[in-house]
């Protein structure tokens, strides 16, 4: 049998050679030997079969991949057995009946590599463009598979100019495990221009060492190439790493201000630290819940939606408990700010067991709407999901809607008037009572603004509170009171340098970082970064 | 007028006040009372009664009165610097971990080979596969070494936390936020298993303390006793340092800081001072604590536990030293009991309590006292 084998290969490579690319039907011998070869033949004949780009040896690969192929030694054929029903691999004529003898073709793991790899081929000269990026991803991952023929002949036929940049990486790749020097080196100039981890995987083995000491490559002009190409694909990385750092930190920044807009409000004002400020940003998070589950059962064909009812529900519940915590508790500990920090956080302890009495321990679960999910790609490496840029985007508005109530209105007017000089304030008839409460429910309703957007990025339970509030009392403290130029700069100001010190220092570090800073910068400015200029030597 | 005139004319001899005693005589009274109780009484209950004698102390008991003792110290020292200075700390739940680490880190030592692996290093490390003791862990198998880090380690912390606080004038509802984040991000750092503390499990499954076994009844015994001597000398040195001319300072510094300054004092050493003591005293507490809990881990440096100490001290009732006393022990009793019986109603409670206590009782149950006697 085997020197027949061996005759058929010869064979096989012939046709192989001659006809390349317009074999109408498939050659019976390369099929058989796909059938019935042994390893080697049959890889040749897979990268043959592949070769002719015929959809009917499409069909007979994704056949063997699926395993419904048989092929029979007494009749010399080879069938696909679907269903029932046998075809004739090579001229895809149906079969009567497979003959006795035949067996099941065992696809092994070099048979499979041999068959995705042909299938990648096929799919690399899909017309959907769609379709050849996948294929060419799936070659990016694992470039050594790829056969050069197939990757040249798709070079040349690519239309698009990203496409064909990525195939001739993949190229290069697949190059530079060859045996031609200067190949090689033309290879790594060319992986240098890679923007994927993946090229920067090829590269290693080039300049590490044995355990011996001695270089894995030993032609040193290839390692410095190497080397040098390394430090490109790094350098591009380190790019990709700050711009993703700078937007993780503005992100987080953005979360952090919603949570200290409405602290600053009511601190600046009434010089009170609400330690329940927290579980506001809870109440405005459970409020998106409960809307998103009314909208679930009632409203199902606009639960996409649901946030722009969510908004204002979250507002002016927060708002509600702002107000009712303002005139039941705050308004009788005036001028005792320690006290009111004490009772506040009393109140936040008996929110929080609210909370988890009514809806549970558990974290609830809040959807992101559809029109949220998923996110735009800047580099290879960062990707900037689209609930981020949202939230950043309410953030904003919601700093300038704040900003329009304080400069643009009366009640804004009176707001400033009382926290410049209450006394004052007062004695020209501002009713600064009922500007206290007001101010309250606003800051309590943006800190509810925040529990909506928050929802959307972090999980929702009854102790979402207790994890912001450190941070955005840092804010506030590091932006000054009474300024909300100073919040927004001290939020974003936080969350940018924590997202820079983590990938250092890890993030449990990061954070004593900050509060040090924090704390030696208090040094430098104990009013923060902006302060109101006045005359109190106490202020 | 004439009387005016003879006072201007007069030379200006400034004399200090008397100095009144440290307690009333009652106070004294009760003092002398708890001692004899606490060394006499208490030894006897548990030792020498039958365990089935209705005065017999059993070591739920003990371990409950020893816990609440030490709380009540530290709450004596959180009143030195809130009553006295004004300045609300919300992180001392740091130094009472702090003093109780370094007690931790030489009972850790005391285990020697009878943890589960039988190594010379505490289980945690050999977990960690750390071949050798870090450095911060030399000489913690020495009890003097031990004692000497009780007290410095909170004493440094403290002051060095202290002299940049103060020094840049950092003071109200500011400090306490300052404060709150600095015993927030210690915990972080206790909770990562490379600080070299046991992680977020702590220090745990303690065997013996100088040689002998901490769960017999009669180190209890000890270890409850000493707590109650250091609560009462803690009581006795507060006292005497609000009493004396520094602690008038103090007072003052609480009232108007700024009117101290213009009268020519720098208040920051007093500050300092006060701010340092109190710290050692409540890592004297804490590590009085470690021995009789048998567990340390980071939850003790966890915001909530600090505040929880501070309504130890409003309870009772602020800048009268024995106030706090016994806040502490009604707020830790009743957490006592009401997390065992209705643990769900337990956080309602301690939330009511802090409203309560600051909107109906300003000044505590102390207050309520005073007035009475007024």
């Amino acid at each position: 049998m085997l020197p027949m084998k061996t005759l058929m290969l010869a064979a096989a490579l012939l046709v192989a050679a001659a006809l390349p690319g317009h074999a109408l039907a498939l050659s019976a011998d390369l099929v058989l030997k796909l059938g019935a070869g042994d390893g080697d033949e049959r890889s040749e004949a897979v990268r043959a079969l592949s070769a002719t780009q015929d959809p009917a040896a499409r069909t007979l690969i994704e056949a063997l991949l699926a395993g419904t192929v048989q092929a029979s030694a007494s009749a010399q054929k080879v069938f696909v057995v679907a269903d029932g029903k046998a075809t004739d691999a090579a001229t895809g004529e149906p079969v009567a009946a497979v003959p006795s003898d035949a067996e099941d073709v065992v696809v092994n793991n070099r048979l499979r590599r041999e068959l995705q790899t042909g299938l990648a081929a096929f799919a690399l000269a899909a017309p959907d463009a769609g379709e050849r990026s996948r294929a060419i991803a799936a070659l990016e991952q694992d470039p050594q598979a790829a056969d050069e023929a197939v990757v040249a002949a798709a070079i040349a036929r690519e239309t698009d100019p990203g496409l064909r940049a990525r195939l001739g990486l993949v190229q290069a790749a697949a190059a530079l495990s060859g045996a031609d020097r200067a190949r090689r080196l033309e290879a790594i100039g060319r992986l240098a221009e890679s923007r994927s981890p993946a090229t920067r995987l090829l590269l290693l083995p080039l300049v590490e060492k044995n355990p011996d000491g001695t270089f894995r490559e030993g032609d040193a002009e290839l390692r410095a190439a190497a080397k040098a190409a390394i430090e490109a694909i790094d350098g591009r990385g380190r790019a990709g790493a700050i711009a993703g750092s700078v937007f993780s930190g503005v992100s987080l920044g953005s979360v952090l201000l919603l949570a200290a807009l409405g602290l600053a409000i009511t601190y600046g004002l009434m010089g009170v630290i609400n330690m329940a400020h927290g579980e506001l940003l809870m109440i405005g998070a459970y409020a998106t819940w409960l809307v998103q589950g009314w909208f679930r059962t009632h409203l199902p064909g606009a639960v996409d939606w649901y946030l722009a009812a969510a908004i204002p529900v979250a507002f002016a519940s927060a708002a509600l408990v702002g107000v009712a915590i303002e005139r039941t508790v705050i308004r009788f500990l005036y001028g005792r700010p320690l006290e009111t920090l004490l009772a506040t956080f009393g109140l936040s302890l008996v929110l929080i067991q609210l909370v988890r009495t009514v809806f549970g321990a558990q974290n609830v679960e809040v959807a992101n709407p559809s029109w949220m999910s998923g996110g735009i790609a800047i580099a290879s490496n960062v990707t900037l999901p689209w609930n981020r840029l949202y939230i950043i985007a309410f953030s904003a508005l919601v700093v300038a809607g704040v900003w329009a109530i304080l400069n643009l209105t009366r009640l804004g007017l009176f707001v400033r008037a009382v926290t410049q000089n209450r006394a004052m304030a007062s004695c020209v008839g501002v009713p600064t009572r009922r500007v206290d409460t007001l101010a309250f429910g606003l800051g309590s309703g943006v800190a509810g603004l925040g529990g909506c957007a928050l929802s959307q990025v972090g999980n929702v339970g009854p102790d979402l509170g207790q994890a912001f509030i450190i941070d955005s009392f840092m804010a506030v403290v590091l932006g000054g009171v009474g300024q909300l130029a100073g919040t927004v700069v001290g939020s974003l100001g936080l969350g940018v340098v924590s997202k820079f010190l983590e990938p250092i220092s890890g993030a449990v570090l990061a954070k004593i970082i900050v509060l040090a800073m924090i704390v030696l910068f208090i040094q430098r400015r104990p009013q923060g970064l902006f302060a109101l200029k006045g005359r109190s030597a106490d202020a | 007028m004439n009387a005016l005139a003879d006072l201007v004319a007069a030379p200006t001899r400034l004399v200090a006040p008397p100095r009144p005693s440290l307690f009333s005589r009652t106070g004294w009274a009760v003092l002398a009372a708890a001692t004899a109780v606490n060394c006499v009484l208490v030894p006897l209950a548990a030792l020498a009664l039958p365990a089935d004698s209705p005065f017999a102390l059993s070591a739920y008991w003990l371990t409950l009165g020893g816990r609440i003792m030490c709380y009540a110290l530290a709450a004596v020292a959180l009143d030195l610097v809130w009553g006295y200075c004004g300045v609300l700390s919300l992180g001392h739940g740091l130094y009472f971990a702090l003093g109780g680490y370094a007690m931790g880190m030489y009972l850790m030592r005391q285990i020697g080979r009878d943890g589960v692996y039988g190594s010379d290093l505490p289980d945690f490390m050999v977990f960690l596969d750390w071949k050798s003791l870090p450095w911060f862990w030399q000489g913690s198998d020495s009890f003097l070494w031990a004692l000497a880090m009780i007290v410095l380690v909170p004493g440094v912390v403290a002051f060095v936390f202290g002299w940049f606080a103060f020094r840049s004038r950092v003071k109200g509802v500011y400090l306490s936020i300052i404060t709150q984040a600095f015993t927030y991000a210690a915990m972080l750092l206790f909770f990562r298993n490379d600080t070299g503390f046991g992680g977020n499990n702590g220090f745990t499954d303690f065997k013996r303390i100088l040689g002998f076994p901490i769960a017999a009844i009669e180190t209890r015994v000890v270890l409850f006793v000493l707590t109650g001597i250091a609560l009462a000398a803690g009581l006795v040195a507060c006292r005497a340092i609000v009493r004396s001319k520094l602690g008038r300072v103090v007072s003052a510094i609480r009232d108007a800081e700024t009117r101290v300054r213009f009268t020519g004092y720098d208040p920051l050493p007093y500050k300092l001072f006060v701010w340092t003591v109190s710290a050692v005293l409540c890592g004297i507490a804490g590590a009085l604590y470690v021995p009789q809990v048998g567990i340390i881990n980071p939850s003790e440096m966890a915001p909530a536990q600090s505040i929880e100490m501070v309504i130890w001290v409003a309870m009772g009732g602020r800048g009268t030293l024995a106030g706090p006393v016994a806040g502490a022990a009604i707020v830790s009793g009743a957490k006592s009991y009401f997390t065992a019986a209705f643990p769900e109603f337990w956080l309602f409670f301690l939330g009511a309590l802090f409203v309560a206590v600051t909107l109906f009782l300003p000044r505590g149950v102390a207050g309520l006292f005073a007035r009475r006697e007024r």
